[in-house]
């Protein structure tokens, strides 16, 4: 009894969480639009028990992922999502593995100091965070006032409402989640492993790439895949940052909701996407069982 | 740390329980109000107002759509609001409950009809036309004395934009607004729901396309008064409250608005209540304070825009009633065109093109 209440909870957590509201949207997808609240149809009818229900089934229709695959302007949005959250997330790695690196080479009692200012920007709002990048990389802006200080440039920069700004935003935003497991899998590293291997004649960077890097591996995965499967869908950084020529998927779900209204074409666009995600997902999840196996 | 947890969500119940019978929620368009009006109002009926801002009809539809939205005046402008009555989305207004709607001026009713027929569902708040705001200074330097500020050349003849996009030009970043002024500029009919004719407004606008900084709708307030753009198609108080804003900081920049010549949308921004609104006596009570003419003429007076009050005009400014880029003279009137809400098919064609326009996909 208890076991089974043990794996009873979670999965009800997942039932009420994750497949109810991915069933709601499916219907959604399945449905048309109409002029009502809730704008499309047909809905629900409760009080007509299973014929209601069978009702609704033999309404619903494929016809709006159809409709997607004739227009190329989605393909094209998923395609440059994808782009983006692949830079976007090299770059994230770039910048992210010397920090945590840094910070796992430092002296124990500074770590927890450390640790803490990586963290601590998740204590001031996400949207404040974004909106002060866009007085940073304003035309005129704190950084163009600096650059002009130091003489470096003398006209307003280019750089708000273009992709650079985009992936300027979401490596900030994003870098936490890519120090925090690379610090994770480089702290627990033996030192002793570096001094053999330079014992036996290894230079310092070839004992980097030989040992720290492939020891850092399951830290350096688990932070890609927490940069990348969220960047895919971002919605706030590239309509606040981005130009109007910015495409992401999620300016296109935007659009499809708000200037369309058409719930239907919407919920459709957000099902392809998660049916995209689905795979980094899956892949996110063995790489974490088999980690968790070979720790075992 | 349980037993405090469970306290605060006692707490937080009881004062939300209070609260609700006695709060109004209010969502309005963002700059579009004087602000002292919401302390007057709570010091006058003893109501808590809740008042949230928007910049856009088309987030507001879609609250409206979802249904329980949990406000209980919105401000949708005329052409939305038809869609979203046809949609059931507002309840018929008590009139018995709204002593000051004798106030209201004839001439705009008339218009409002085209979307509320009888005015049933709401009352008009404010009005205006979409036309060009200019840095004078700038535009002058850049095209010379006779540049055609009143005129949609200045924006959609690619050889002044080419020139203007280096002192930076924003749009609204709304197609029902742009597609009927391009229609207009090349003597089509703005309210056209013939897909074949708003098709001619793609080639107008991808060609001043590269010339545009940004689309976006509210924005280029400030962006105008601080001289980092020199041109914004946008809504008339909007750019006249950068004019004001810049002639505050005192920073040299010289800001005018005109209605363009070849004619000039005229939109009605209608205060509505929602079928579901929590608190429906309340949100009378607001439209009813808000038709007051002292009240109505300090609004109008603070975001400069005309109203829908004929009462309230012997209280507005000469600022505001004197200006003809806020109430129009006879001969501009003339020149106000009106729009209709697209249907679905066409919503998504106009949607579709706008994209192809904004990001050449």
């Amino acid at each position: 009894m208890r076991r089974f209440t043990l794996i009873a909870v979670p999965y009800l957590w997942l039932l009420a969480l994750f497949l109810v509201p991915f069933l709601i949207v499916l219907k959604i997808s399945l449905s048309d639009y109409a002029l009502s609240i809730p704008p499309y149809a047909p809905t629900l009818d409760f009080s007509a028990g299973w014929q209601g229900i069978k009702d609704l089934l033999s309404k619903l229709d494929f016809e709006n992922y159809v409709f997607l695959t004739e227009d190329a302007l989605y393909w094209k949005a998923y395609l440059s999502s994808l782009k983006i959250a692949l830079i976007s997330t090299v770059l994230t790695l770039l910048v992210g593995y010397p920090i945590a690196y840094g910070m796992a080479r430092a002296a124990p009692e500074w770590r927890p100091t450390l640790l803490m200012l990586v963290i601590l920007p998740f204590w001031t709002s996400f949207l404040i965070r974004v909106y002060a990048w866009m007085g940073i990389l304003a035309s005129e802006g704190v950084l163009y006032q600096f650059l002009s200080f130091l003489g470096i440039v003398d006209e307003p920069l280019k750089i708000l409402s273009t992709n650079t700004a985009v992936y300027i935003g979401i490596v900030y935003t994003y870098l936490p989640f890519m120090i925090l497991p690379i610090y994770a899998a480089l702290e627990k590293m033996d030192d002793s492993l570096i001094e053999a291997a330079e014992d036996l004649g290894c230079s310092r960077m070839s004992a980097f790439w030989l040992i720290t890097i492939p020891l850092s591996k399951s830290g350096i995965i688990a932070g890609c895949f927490l940069v990348f499967i969220p960047t895919i869908g971002e919605f706030v950084i590239p309509s606040l940052l981005g130009g109007s020529d910015t495409l992401m998927i999620g300016k296109v779900l935007w659009e499809e909701f708000f200037s369309n209204r058409d719930w239907p074409v919407a919920s459709a666009v957000a099902i392809i996407l998660l049916l995209i995600l689905v795979i980094p997902i899956v892949l996110f999840q063995r790489n974490q069982q088999l980690q968790r196996e070979a720790e075992g | 740390m349980k037993t405090k947890l469970m306290t605060m969500t006692a707490v937080t119940a009881l004062v939300a329980g209070v609260a609700g019978a006695e709060e109004v929620r209010v969502y309005n368009w963002s700059d579009y109000i004087d602000e002292s009006l919401l302390e007057k109002f709570e010091a006058e009926t003893g109501l808590t107002l809740v008042y949230d801002v928007f910049d856009s009809n088309e987030v507001l539809e879609t609250k409206m759509l979802a249904g329980g939205s949990g406000y209980d005046v919105v401000v949708p402008t005329g052409s939305f609001l038809q869609r979203q009555i046809a949609a059931g989305a507002f309840q018929k207004l008590d009139a018995s409950k709204l002593p000051n709607k004798g106030n209201l001026w004839s001439v705009i009713e008339e218009r409002t009809a085209q979307y509320d027929p009888a005015n049933e569902y709401s009352i008009n708040y404010m009005w205006g036309t979409t036309g060009i705001g200019v840095n004078v200074g700038k535009v002058q330097e850049i095209l010379g004395e006779d540049a055609p500020i009143g005129s949609l050349d200045l924006i959609f003849n690619p050889e002044n934009m080419e020139k203007l996009a280096e002192c930076g030009v924003h749009f609204l970043d709304a197609p029902t607004e742009v597609i009927p002024a391009a229609l207009a500029y090349i003597g089509e009919d703005p309210d056209s729901k013939d897909a074949d004719v708003i098709e001619k407004a793609k080639p107008v606008l991808q060609a001043v396309r590269p010339y545009v900084a940004k689309f976006h709708s509210s924005e280029y307030i400030n962006a105008l008064a601080n001289g980092e753009i020199c041109v914004a198609f946008g809504w008339s108080g909007d750019v006249l409250q950068a004019r004001d804003r810049a002639a505050e900081a005192e920073n040299g920049v010289e800001i005018a608005y005109n209605a363009p010549s070849e004619g000039a949308l005229m939109w009605f921004d209608q205060m509505a209540i929602p079928v579901d609104a929590p608190n429906p006596e309340g949100a009378h009570k607001f439209l009813n304070f808000i038709m007051d003419a002292e009240n109505m003429a300090a609004a109008s007076n603070y975001v400069y825009y005309a109203n829908g009050n004929k009462a309230s005009q012997e209280f507005l400014i000469e600022d505001v009633i004197g200006d003809t880029a806020i109430y129009p003279d006879e001969a501009t009137l003339e020149n106000l065109y009106t729009f209709s809400p697209y249907d679905p098919r066409l919503q998504r064609t106009v949607t579709r093109m706008w994209t192809e326009i904004k990001s050449g996909v």
